[in-house]
Formats: structure tokens, sequence, C-alpha cells
């Protein structure tokens, strides 16, 4: 049986993991250079710094599956620096490309996604402007180039990632300027019950906010972004506290988050269906409590198949590999997959209030101002975007038709969620009904053949 | 029960424009479109507005659309980003060469302008070219749209000027029921003494409703775009023989297609073909080198009608008046749209148009089973 894994992350790990076991041997293909994912993303070759120093309190977690990857690669079919950037679902074959160039297909019976996550953002005037990236940008140019975004960097969102970012840049050495959280510290208070199934995660999270303070770091909750200003590059935050002041702070840096999205391009190519999840207000693909999909053959794990972090990747990597393994006749571990589907049920418990602690501030992208840019490749406004809606742009794939949102290199995957909630406040419709962008090959730019 | 003086089964560019120009005079029109007007076969094309190549019976009708087209703004209140940027059709070999002079005498003779670029005078002027160009003719009117816009901007337009555009519809029932027409669309019945057969692809369907069946095939082109690229290709591009048509938009991205993506469910559900596309990246770098190492970052298919002939069906029902169609237009639809729906509310309103349709006749069909020569079933 030919069985394909893609994502070499913490679900991709433990999911060739247990088909190794099984005695498989799987296609294991792998975006980055190396595996990891982006949470354990590895300095590259010759960076001599300890796990200590670039994972901090997951350093532990980060090393144990370090030693899985190179124990397992070995025992695959391991394709690093490899993007698949189709699938063909009835011929059961994917379209990979290697090292930015070399193009084959790879022929498979089963396959297991794991694909990962990316930020999800905010477009807030400036947004575009150099210095700014995302939360977990700023995270990997730390952990795996040992470079700061900024010697005094902004951080902006809300969710873990927020302060956990801050304080990796405050122990690096820079002196972040702000902590501005979105979200209003009752409503973490509120989900605070929900958090206490992962105690170690929650206090973590209470722990890093302290941390940040003992060091003199303002982290300020309930607030508002208005924009980042700056000639040529970000130099300072405009924002609002909860009072309704406006604050303007110095920077060098931005970093902004607010939770993260699938990235489940493959899963939608797979022909895998889409639903909407209201809790985490993203579209996932649909999936049994192992990871299998309605599509025979088609497995999802980790973040790629709704957000779970690390933690739950692991163990849902491992479990698809196991229902793959079931579904195939193969023997598999019954008490491991007894003991995974204990500890799933208690993380999704944990997500849950996650997500009720740290919302994507939706009413902040519906307000967002005609002249915000919303769509940075296309460089479509806000205000284009409700032109389109007026314009008979009833779903989100016609308003892309209409206004170009979407339609250019990121293929919406930056813009998607933002621009989703000004059409839907727009034409007046729950976010549900305006639809999600549909996905289209390549799932990332591939170049023209010969050399440039 | 909604009533109406005509009813138009499908909201692509042919049916959107048809209920622009019938609603322009008066007409109470009802157009069924099954999703969202324009998107397949006018939607996701190349977007050519193109006369050059075209057999000679297809040439008036050519002529007839292209004039709408510089009447866009006046008639919709927008251009579909329509650029007259010229067509130019490139020869690889002698026989190539041969064959554009061939199209340009006949072209003269329908009084279109065309200019023969030489062997030297294509290096002079397009320098980019790969190697294996060794000639070209612009037909400097022609041009390229933005296949996204046209449907729409035409639904719009026509419901302005009065017209019933129901999108959603999808009809589950046709028949004349000897005064009228009764059509049955999500869960309405709709009725009128004329039906406009302008379903694309699914238009052989609605043929065989009325006992005309057709040898239709769907044809789901296959279509890429790079990521912006300075600014250096001014023509929309095609290759004697097909396989490829490339064109740079001014923002600077690189639209170009070639080969087929495929479909299923009854074409309704169609992707690009990772083969298709492989295969156009690389004829698309032999035609232009500097174009190697461009990033590709979408592709894209959907549904179009085709006939083994090349022709349309346009014109009335050899089996049931006051019904006309107008579909299958084999991949050259686009630029015809705006003409085929004046031509459509002509037939209605003055029962002629000034354009020869003989050609396009549905009936053709049936002549050619009677001679046998129809392909085997």
């Amino acid at each position: 049986m030919r069985v394909v894994v893609v994502g070499a992350g913490p679900a991709g790990v433990r999911a060739v993991e247990q088909l190794v076991r099984s005695g498989i041997e799987p296609v294991w293909i792998e975006e980055a250079p190396d595996g990891g994912g982006r949470i354990y993303q590895r300095p590259p070759a010759g960076f001599r710094r300890n796990h200590r120093a670039i994972y901090g309190a997951d350093a532990k977690r980060a090393r144990a599956l370090h030693a899985a990857l190179e124990a397992l690669k070995p025992r695959a079919d391991w394709r690093p620096d490899t993007l698949v950037w189709n699938i063909r679902p009835r011929e059961r074959l994917l379209d990979t490309q290697t090292a930015g160039r070399r193009r084959a297909t790879v022929e498979y019976d089963a396959l297991i996604l794991c694909t990962g996550a990316m930020d999800r953002i905010l477009p807030i005037p400036g947004w575009t402007l150099p210095g700014v990236t995302t939360l977990g940008g700023a995270q990997i140019a730390l952990k795996a180039q040992g470079v700061g975004i900024g010697a005094r960097p902004v951080f902006i969102g809300t969710g873990p990632l927020l302060v956990l970012a801050a304080l990796q840049y405050a122990k690096a050495g820079a002196t972040p300027a702000l902590v501005l959280d979105t979200t209003a510290f009752a409503t973490k208070a509120m989900a605070s019950a929900g958090l206490l199934w992962n105690l170690p995660t929650f206090v973590r999270g209470l722990r890093y906010t302290a941390a940040l303070r003992l060091r003199g770091v303002p982290v300020v909750e309930d607030a508002t972004p208005i924009a980042i200003e700056g000639e040529g590059r970000a130099t300072a935050l405009r924002w609002r506290d909860a009072g309704w002041r406006e604050h303007v702070t110095p920077c060098d840096a931005v970093a902004m988050g607010w939770g993260l999205k699938p990235e489940a391009q493959l899963a939608d190519l797979a022909g895998v269906p889409f639903r909407f999840d209201e809790l985490g207000h993203n579209w996932i693909p649909e999936k049994d409590g192992a990871g299998r999909t309605p599509v025979p053959g088609v497995y999802l794990a980790g973040d790629g198949a709704g957000i779970g972090g690390a933690e739950v990747a692991e163990l849902a990597g491992a479990r698809a590999a196991l229902a793959l393994l079931e579904d195939h006749g193969l023997p598999s571990d019954m008490v491991l997959r007894a003991h995974l589907d204990g500890r799933l049920r208690t993380e999704a418990r944990f997500r849950a209030a996650l997500e009720r602690a740290f919302p994507y501030p939706a009413d902040l992208a519906r307000r967002m101002d005609d002249a915000t840019l919303l769509c940075r490749c296309e460089a479509i406004t806000a205000g284009d975007l409700r032109s389109a809606a007026r314009a008979g742009g009833s779903e989100v794939n016609r308003a892309k038709a209409l206004s170009r949102i979407g339609m250019g290199r990121c293929q919406g995957r930056v813009c998607g969620p933002p621009a989703a909630e000004v059409l839907s406040e727009a034409l007046g419709l729950p976010l549900e009904q305006v639809g999600r962008l549909r996905g289209q090959p390549p799932v990332k730019p591939i170049p023209l053949p010969g050399s440039a | 029960m909604r009533r109406a003086d005509v009813l138009i089964v499908g909201g692509g560019g042919a049916g959107c424009s048809a209920a622009l120009f019938l609603a322009r005079r008066g007409v109470r029109v009802i157009v069924l479109e099954r999703g969202l007007v324009g998107s397949q076969a006018t939607g996701v094309n190349y977007g050519g507005v193109r006369q050059q190549g075209r057999h000679p019976a297809g040439i008036p009708l050519a002529i007839k659309s292209r004039a709408l087209w510089s009447r866009l703004p006046e008639l919709i209140g927008t251009d579909a980003e329509f650029d007259p940027c010229g067509h130019l059709k490139l020869a690889r070999s002698e026989a190539d060469e041969a064959e554009l002079v061939r199209w340009n005498r006949i072209a003269a003779e329908y009084g279109l302008v065309t200019r023969m670029i030489g062997r030297n005078a294509i290096r002079d002027e397009h320098p980019y070219f790969g190697e294996a160009v060794v000639a070209g003719s612009l037909l400097a009117e022609d041009g390229a749209a933005n296949p996204r816009l046209l449907s729409p901007a035409l639904a719009r337009a026509a419901r302005e000027a009065g017209a019933e555009i129901r999108e959603h519809h999808s009809v589950t029932a046709a028949a004349h029921d000897g005064a009228e027409f009764v059509v049955q669309a999500n869960g309405t019945t709709f009725a009128a003494p004329w039906l406009l057969n302008c379903a694309g692809y699914w238009g052989g369907k609605l043929a065989e409703t009325f006992n005309e069946a057709v040898p239709i095939a769907p044809l789901h082109p296959n279509m890429l775009v790079t990521e912006p690229l300075p600014y250096f290709l001014r023509h929309s591009l095609g290759v004697v023989g097909g396989g490829l048509y490339l064109r740079q938009i001014a923002r600077g991205n690189v639209i170009f297609g070639g080969g087929r993506g495929s479909g299923e469910q009854e074409a309704t559900r169609t992707r690009p073909s990772a083969d298709a596309s492989l295969a156009s990246m690389e004829a698309a770098v032999a035609l232009i080198p500097r174009l190697a190492g461009a990033m590709v970052i979408r592709s894209w298919s959907g549904t179009d009608g085709t006939f083994a002939d090349g022709f349309p069906v346009l014109g009335p029902s050899r089996t049931t008046p006051g019904l006309i169609h107008a579909f299958g237009f084999c991949g050259e639809g686009f630029q015809l749209a705006p003409g085929v729906g004046q031509v459509l509310s002509e037939l209605v309103m003055d029962g002629r148009t000034d354009v020869p349709l003989e050609a396009f006749d549905i009936g053709r069909f049936a002549l050619q089973d009677a001679a046998g020569t129809a392909s085997p079933a």
C-alpha cells in the first residue's frame, strides 16, 4: 500500500511514527527544508543554539519531536523542500515540486494531510509597511534565524501566541514597546473554567503575562489598534485603550496575529467538504474524531484540520495513522487508540474554551475603514470590496471575481478571513453564508520552466 | 405562475445580452440562471475579443459583436476592461505563415484590416519572441477583456432596463403546451410565448427536451495566470493551429491557456488539469523565453459546449416555433456574446437579423444523420 504523509510538523511526525511501527514505509513530503513544523522549526544546519534557548518551555517537546523526526527519516521515503501544489483525487496523484523547480507526481492509496496553519491577521492602516509581520513570522525569525524583527517591537493581537512571542523577544534581548491584546481580561476570565481542562497551558499564559509586566513591558487588554504609522517603515502604533483614549507608541517593528487559520487548501483540492466552525470562526475540512474525511483514503491531522495546537497535533497525527491502518485491515495499537481518543476529547474542551477566551475581533474587521488596504497582493481596499458587494458580489467567490480580492499571489490565504467579515457586514448576511474562497491549484506559486 | 414575453434559460453572456437588448425594446424578459450569472463559459475563459482566425461563416457575427464592444460603456456602464490591444497570431513555420496570408485575404473581403509582420519585422517589433516564431499577423482592432466582469455587467444593465434576472433558478422542466412555453425552475412556473436556449453546454439537454438532440460535448478550458511582471507585451497572442493563447494585462499579470481541464457531476464541477497546465507553461516559455521563472499563481477551468464542426447552434428551433437556440460556442463565444444577444433580440422582434446564421442552424445535425456522416454512436 502506498501511503503518503504531507507535512513533518508535530502531526506528521507522529503519523509517520505509527505507520512505521506497522511496517509501512510512507512517502513523507515536507515543504520546508527540514521537519519540525512552524512551532518546532529548526535553525539551518550550522547554527549552534541549544533547544532551551530556542524553544523555551517547549524545549523538551521540541527535542523529543526532533529525535523522532531524525529516527523516522531513514525509515520513510523522506522528501524535504518539496511542495505539493496540486492533488488529482480521481487518479490519487499528487503533483510535487522539489527545491522550487524539480517536478514529479506521487501516487497514493492513502494520504494523511498534516498541512498546519498560518497566522490570522486583521488589516489596519499601515499593515503593509516594512517592519510589520505576523506573530508567527516574528517567532520564526527568532527560532530559525536567531534574529529579531526589531529592538523595540510592538505585539498586537490576541491568543496564547501574543504574550509568548513578546516574552521570547524580551528574553532574547529586545525591549517590547507594547503588547496590545484586543480581548478584554473579563472575556478571558469568563472562559477560564474551561481553560482548566489544560491547567499547565492556562497557567503558563498567566505566568507569561506576569513575566512581561515584571520586565516593564506594558501589556494592555481590551484595546484597539488604529494604525501603524511611519514613512517607508513602521515607526509607531496608534491605538486606543479600553477607556477610548488614544495613544501613540513609538516602535521599530510590529508583529500581529489573532489566532491561526488552517492551511487546508490540499484538503480542498482532494475534495474534502468544509464546514463553518462557529467557535473557531474558521472554515474547516470535515473529519471524524480520528481524522477520517468523507473522501476515502484521505485523512487529516493537526492544525490544518482545525486549530488545536502542537500537543493536539501530535495526538491527532498518531490517531489518524491508526485510523488509516485500521481501515486498511492492518494491525494497529488498540490501547494507544483508546488513550488518544480520551486525550483528544479532553483537549477539544480546552480548545473550545481557548477560542472563547481569545475571539477573533470580527467587529474591527467589519468596521474597517473603506480606505484600509484589505488584499495586499492585488491592492484592494475594504471600500473596493464593499462596492463589489453592492454590484452583485453575493458571496466571496463572486466578490473576488468582481473586485480581485484574494486573486493575487497568496490566493486569499491572508486576506480571506477579514474579507469574509467585511463582505458579511456589507451584505447583511451571516459569515457562514458568504462562503469561503475555493481552492485552486497551484496551492502556492510555481515557476514557469527554464531559468529566469 | 410568472408570465413574460420572453424566457431565457442561461445567464451567460448570450442570455444576459439578449435580456438587455430585449428589455431595451420594452419586452418583458425573465432570465433563469442555475447559479450566478456568468459562472461558466463566459466567466472563466481567456477573455479574447478576437475576430482574427474565425471561420468565414462566423466573421459577420464577430464584426457585429465587435462594434458593440466599443459601445459597452454606453450600453452597460462599464467597458469590462476591454482593451483593443490587437490580436497577434504567430506563425512558427512557412506553412503557418501561408495560413495567415490565406486568412487575411478572406478577412479583407469582410473589410477587416490586418497587417502581416515578416521575419525581420517581428524581431524588430517584438524582440521577446523565441526562435520558433517566424512571422505574425496583427488585427489591430481585436483585443481582450475581463471575462469575470462581462456577464454581471450585462445582467445589471438588463435589470435596470426592466429585465428580471433570476439566479439560483435551475430549470427542472420545460415544455410547449400548445399555446406557450411553460418552464419550471426553483419551484416556480414561468410561461412565455418565446423561449431562448442560452444554456451553454447544458443547452444540449434543453434542446433534447424539444426533440432536437445535438452531438454536443463539454469543453473545459485550462487557464493560468502569473504574478504581475513588468509590462512588456502589448498584444494578445495566439498561434496558428491553436494550443496556446497568451496576453499580459496592464497590471502585469500574464494570462495564458491551452489544453483542457476536466469536469464532473454533469460538467458543473470543473478543475484545471496539471498536465495541461505544465504543457502550457512549457509552451509559453518556448514562445517567450523571458517568461522563464515567472510564478504561476492560479489556474482554473469551467464549462463551455462544443461541436465537432466548430460552429455553435444559433437560430430558430426546427421543431418548436418560438424556441431560439444560442449555445455551444466551442470556446469562441466570449467575443460574440454582445452580438449574439442583439441577434436574438432581432430574431424575436423583427423575425430577421442582418448576419448570416445558416452555418449555425441546428438542422445541420439532422442532415448529417440523414447522409450518414455523423460520428458513429
